[in-house]
């Protein structure tokens, strides 16, 4: 049994500790807003919080966890409040297909506790996370009006 | 028509999927039949016309028969429906109608395909008349109600008028005696200069659920009991598995079952994907990897070289006399381009969750082709398509993969063997990669003549290749695929060449490989941007010409006003300091574009796309903000690939195995975009796909005014482009 804190909560998952939290959080917790896409921490879809930080989930294994505490894009929202990265997003109207935005906003609101008002050239040197869709120009103008919120 | 509806087989997916979390399905019993309290009320709620289902509270819902994999046709549809309809755009949501449905109702929502740009341009018109419909057999309920004539009553923002005494219904009051209404025979749909909806850059209506986590994509399907499958095929097409040995995994943790998926491929099936993965790759597996075990990118390369001078090649336009005009030119010019397999790498990878029992199969899946999708199943399962349905998600990409069904047959392949028990089968990044439908890799040749004043008198375009048509029968290859002249043709929507050439041959040598090719986004108009593009480029400056001025000559209607409109917004010929323009146009999939862009390049051979601008004339822009960012996204798509993307064979299998062997645009390396939207009216053109054709080009182009290096062969990053 491994014990963290997942959005608030205390959580016991009983998995193999080389279970990637990305899998423990999706096929053991059902919190599925946190996605797969590549598994080896390239593209950033999986991104979630641990104590604060931006992490990509995939990267990190159930047997580092224990005593973490875990936020995903389910528990951004404070309750039922968008957080201003959502609520950026949504008046921006940035995602297309929406599959890595998860992953985006996760990468993006811990890029803006570290750095309030991040300049292009902050942005470009720690937004790594993929978007096939190409809605690239939409989360630079969101993050900017998210700062200035 | 309400009866129709009493069947519990139509599950809108959207709303579905909401409640859709494990808590929120867990009363399924595997009756197919998912009660959830939300689709309960819909089934409740008056269908008035097959599109369009209005609730007493007023709120409507529109069924969309297209999927909806990002590029927003989801939205585009509605607001067709909801022009006619005259609803209140506010409370408007829409939901997928299943492709079982639409087999038990003969069809009533069309074709389910979504790829080709056609979401819009094909259903555009059916789609509108469904809206009017509905408003019509409101608006003649009200009256039957208020018992007056039709006519002194009018439909607007939700609310019907009864214009002499200024009483008012609301749609929801009407709705379900509208339903009983007998449908109009004669729907007079809205002159184009009376649209409000249309035209207007509403936002997305599928934004917010993308926002919190909480929409439920394919991949995402979570069903009580369900079990999770991986998959290996065999890694290089054509080949076989000989044999596993389920043994040696069978005792790993979770493991359920390891079963044969058809002759190439095996599954692990256990309680939990890391858990399938884990053990399949420990699952001995013993290959016969085929005839085509010897295959390399050299092999195939120099097979499509021999395609460019071989006899054994079909025209596809034919004007005047090619190469008589050629040898008789004061110039001749020579060039042959390469082109390569991309992958599709959509965000989501392939999944799909299957339940089989002895006499029904149902799918959840992200499908481009939900009607495919259905095929797909029954023949897996073996059963009739009246006993299968496929339940679509929004798709975490799809770029034209997902118009094909092979993950759908697996998933059902794997699932009929555990009868009973919801499987979703999910492929791994490398099993993505491994098992693509590439787009189809191609070579081109070109000779040309201008004469002593620089016109282009006469051209032969030689195209050798794979064929998409020829993948669906593989090893009966047709003799003719018109698919490959995209953007080429010598007349249609889908792609008519624009420039005007006395003396025009362009022919193709069908070079097929083993590696199956498939629809990617922009499909044969990319690599024919590409090598027409370029090619101008070269002629205009082997005879002194500016590139702008040389195409214009050859150039009218609404071809030359695209490229117009970006050579004036992007102020071409006049970059900053340092930068450089390069131009590109093309016609396809119903519509003109061009595009305009600027790069500079470090003395060190570093390439900055810093901007480019773009023009689009699709006939009827339906939603503006959404083609913009079409055109933006689709610019990533193809750059990603004109840089990045080019696949390795070895081995008669794909090297490139994830992102970090396979590299795609990120924000760091994103272009400013300025989009110019220039409907012209009268025809409907496509949006998806159109302008990633010459996003390539254009910046090929620009390179050479950078740097003096002509591209032929991509991905770029095999080129140099450091000062010598």
């Amino acid at each position: 049994m491994i014990k963290f804190r997942v959005n608030g909560v205390d959580r016991e998952v009983d998995v193999d500790p080389a279970t990637p939290l990305l899998w423990v959080l999706r096929d053991s917790l059902h919190l599925t807003g946190t996605k797969f896409g590549c598994g080896i921490g390239q593209c950033g879809a999986c991104t979630v919080h641990i104590d604060g930080e931006a992490t990509r989930s995939c990267q990190m294994t159930a047997a580092d966890l224990a005593g973490k505490s875990v936020t995903t894009i389910e528990g951004l929202a404070d309750r039922g409040q968008l957080n201003k990265v959502q609520v950026a997003w949504l008046e921006g109207d940035v995602p297309q297909c929406g599959y890595c935005q998860s992953g985006m906003i996760m990468a993006v609101s811990a890029l803006l506790k570290s750095n309030p008002k991040p300049s292009d050239e902050d942005i470009d040197a720690t937004l790594t996370n993929i978007c096939r869709c190409g809605t690239y120009n939409q989360i630079r103008a969101a993050i900017h009006a998210a700062a200035n919120a | 028509m309400n009866q129709h509806l009493k069947t519990p087989a139509l599950k809108p997916s959207r709303r579905l999927f909401l409640g859709g979390t494990a808590a929120g399905i867990a009363g399924l019993s595997l009756g197919f039949s998912i009660p959830v309290a939300d689709a309960e009320a819909a089934e409740q709620a008056p269908e008035v016309n097959a599109w369009i289902v209005i609730k007493p509270d007023d709120s409507v819902i529109i069924r969309i028969a297209r999927s909806e994999m990002g590029q927003g046709s989801l939205t585009g549809l509605a607001q067709l429906a909801a022009e006619e309809l005259e609803c209140d755009w506010s409370k408007v949501s829409t939901e997928f109608p299943t492709p079982g449905q639409n087999f038990a109702r003969k069809r009533v929502w069309g074709n389910f395909s979504t790829g080709g740009s056609r979401g819009i341009r094909d259903s555009q018109e059916y789609v509108r008349q469904g809206g009017a419909a509905a408003r019509m057999m409101l608006v003649q309920a009200a009256a039957n109600r208020w018992n007056v004539p039709v006519s002194e009553c009018k439909a607007a923002n939700s609310v019907i008028t009864h214009t002499p005494t200024g009483r008012t219904l609301t749609f929801g009051a009407v709705a379900e005696e509208a339903a009983k209404v007998t449908p109009p025979t004669s729907i007079v749909l809205k002159d184009p200069k009376d649209w409000t909806l249309i035209g207007k850059g509403v936002k997305r209506l599928d934004t917010l659920d993308k926002l919190t986590g909480k929409l439920i994509y394919g991949i995402d399907i979570t069903l009580p009991g369900m079990l999770v499958a991986a998959v290996r095929d065999c890694p290089v097409q054509g080949g076989t598995l000989k044999s596993f040995d389920a043994t040696k995994v069978a005792d790993m943790r979770g493991v359920k079952k390891v079963v044969p998926v058809g002759k190439t491929g095996v599954a692990v099936i256990a309680d939990t994907y890391w858990n399938a993965k884990t053990a399949l790759e420990a699952l001995p597996m013993d290959w016969d990897f085929g005839p085509n075990a010897k295959v390399s990118s050299a092999s195939i390369h120099a097979e499509l070289a021999g395609g460019l001078d071989a006899s054994d090649a079909f025209v596809g336009v034919k004007t005047g006399d090619a190469s008589g005009a050629i040898a008789g030119a004061a110039k001749t010019i020579e060039a042959v381009y390469s082109f390569p397999f991309q992958h599709h790498a959509t965000m989501e990878p392939m999944n799909a969750t299957a339940l089989v029992t002895a006499d029904k199969c149902e799918v959840w899946c992200p499908t481009q082709n939900g009607e495919a999708a259905l095929q797909a199943a029954a023949d897996a399962s073996g059963l009739p398509l009246s006993a299968c349905d496929v339940h679509k998600t929004i798709l975490g990409g799809g770029f034209g993969r997902r118009g094909f069904s092979d993950y759908v047959g697996q998933a059902v392949t794997i699932a009929k063997q555990m009868p009973g028990v919801p499987v979703k089968l999910i492929w791994s990044r490398e099993e993505d990669m491994a098992h693509g439908r590439y787009h189809p890799i191609t070579q081109a040749k070109f000779k040309a003549g201008l004469d002593k004043d620089g016109n282009l008198v006469g051209m032969h375009m030689r195209i050798s290749g794979q064929s998409i048509r020829a993948s669906f029968t593989p090893g009966k290859p047709p003799e003719i695929d018109m698919g490959v002249f995209q953007g080429l043709n010598g007349a249609g929507a889908e792609g008519k060449f624009t420039y005007a050439i006395p003396n025009l041959l362009i022919d193709h040598a069908m070079r097929n490989t083993h590696l199956l090719p498939g629809y990617w986004r922009g499909v044969n108009l990319n690599q024919n941007a590409v090598y027409v593009e370029s090619f101008m480029d070269e002629l205009a400056h082997a005879s002194g010409q500016d590139p702008l001025a040389f195409r214009r000559k050859m150039l009218t209607g609404k071809s030359r006003a695209v490229l117009d409109a970006v050579a004036e917004r992007a102020n071409y010929g006049k970059p900053p300091k340092g930068r450089f323009h390069g131009i590109a146009q093309i016609m396809g999939f119903g519509s003109y574009v061009a595009a305009c862009a600027e790069v500079s390049v470090s003395p060190a051979g570093k390439l900055t796309i810093h901007k480019i601008v773009a023009a689009t004339d699709c006939g009827y822009a339906v939603n503006p903000a959404q083609i913009e960012r079409q055109i933006a996204g689709s610019f990533v798509y193809g750059l990603s690939a004109m840089i990045y993307g080019g696949l390795t064979i070895k081995d008669g299998a794909v090297v490139e195995s994830n992102f970090d062997t396979y590299n795609v645009i990120r924000i760091d390396e994103m272009p400013e975009v300025e989009c110019i939207v220039m409907p012209s009216g009268g025809f409907w053109g496509g949006v998806g796909e159109p302008t990633i054709a010459v996003a390539a080009p254009a910046v090929l182009n620009a390179i050479y005014n950078a740097t003096g290096k002509r591209v032929r062969d991509l991905p770029l990053m095999n080129t140099s482009l450091k000062s010598a």
